[in-house]
């Protein structure tokens, strides 16, 4: 080869533009990019479960099929609906006269919730049951059980931004809130939940304890 | 014995804190246009207000009111002249009128919260007030009345 064609050769490897690698690099990086937001999502669970110590995902997921059972029974179920308009009843038909969450979630105009549910039961069949706190979530943030397969549900609880800004000692302390223990004493003509609160709140710590794992799906 | 204020006067009663306002109203006070429907707060007849909200007297123990402002629909204004009184004249709005104190108990709250309520907000607030008569029609149209009335301050 003359020697002029060589230099020229040698310049031309020398300082072409690496094609290949360029593309190569700029496949990566995007795929660094869009799996980035993906993890963004994600990252505000995985921050909760970070404060988790003795992970079990099997322990985990086998306690929260237990707080699955009670969270869509009537009792639960009933004030977490899907609509605005909360469920009644064993059979969980839609509230009688239709009143509505609202904003705070504790009703509108004459229909707020504290208008006939009272601070405490009333003696007698087909009277409103009773709670100093009476309300469903606020139209914000509406925490809905109603239609939710387990692993959605378990996904909702344990987020900090679907389950009322509650960190992991708020969501296991939950378990003996005010209202969630009135599920076990709803008045006459009504069931409870599938197991007792004891049997409950142990599920419910221990689900959370091991790792709060959502099942599939 | 107990203290209660309602309709802006002071009532010293001897009665069981057990008791349902409804009855307190009615037998001891002597204010009956609060009316018993069902007594388990379905119908809406003994609708009063309790602090400015609506609540089924029926069903409300006589203790929640101590210390509260109870008003009945004797006390809903001075001289009969609440816009949805007026707006019930004006119409001829009630038939056997059983139920209507505790209708426009319920209206008096939507109209103090909403100045311009539409047909759906009319429908939420009072859709725990049912008339035998079927009056519903005019209740309707009683409650935009008594809003425009409201609105122009007449």
């Amino acid at each position: 080869m003359p020697l002029n064609s060589f230099i020229m050769k040698q310049h031309t490897e020398r300082y072409s533009l690496p094609v290949k690698t360029i593309t190569v690099l700029g496949i990566l990086i995007s795929v660094i990019v869009f799996m980035s937001f993906g993890f963004k999502k994600e990252s505000t669970i995985s921050n909760a479960k970070n404060e988790i110590v003795n992970k079990d995902s099997i322990e985990s997921v086998k306690a929260f099929m237990d707080v699955y059972k009670v969270l869509i029974s009537p009792r639960c179920m009933n004030c977490h609906p899907s609509g605005d308009v909360p469920l009644q009843g064993d059979d969980s038909h839609l509230h009688t006269m239709l009143p509505q969450r609202g904003k705070n979630g504790k009703g509108i105009y004459a229909m707020k919730c504290s208008n006939c549910h009272q601070p405490t039961n009333l003696e007698g069949l087909n009277k409103p049951p009773g709670n100093p706190n009476w309300h469903l979530p606020p139209a914000n943030i509406k925490m809905v059980f109603q239609g939710k397969t387990p692993g959605q549900l378990a996904k909702q609880l344990i987020n900090p931004k679907t389950n009322g800004n509650k960190t992991l000692q708020q969501l296991i302390e939950h378990a003996d809130d005010g209202l969630v223990k009135a599920g076990w004493d709803p008045g006459e003509g009504r069931t409870v939940p599938p197991m007792s609160h004891g049997e409950f709140k142990k599920a419910w710590t221990t689900w959370i304890k091991t790792g709060a794992y959502a099942p599939k799906p | 014995m107990i203290t209660l204020n309602i309709n802006k006067k002071t009532y010293n009663i001897d009665v069981d804190p057990e008791t349902p306002l409804l009855w307190v109203l009615r037998d001891t006070v002597g204010l009956v246009g609060t009316k018993y429907g069902c007594g388990v707060a379905q119908c809406g007849a003994c609708v009063v207000h309790l602090n400015g909200e609506a609540v089924r007297s029926c069903v409300t123990k006589v203790s929640r009111a101590v210390g509260q402002k109870v008003v009945t629909i004797e006390g809903l204004s001075e001289k009969n002249d609440h816009p949805l009184q007026k707006a019930w004249i004006e119409l001829d709005v009630p038939q056997c009128g059983y139920c209507q104190s505790g209708q426009i108990m319920s209206a008096a709250v939507l109209l103090r919260e909403n100045k311009n309520p539409t047909d759906k907000d009319i429908d939420a607030a009072m859709a725990g007030n049912i008339c035998r008569c079927g009056t519903y029609l005019r209740i309707r149209k009683g409650i935009q009345l008594a809003a425009d009335i409201q609105r122009k301050g007449i």
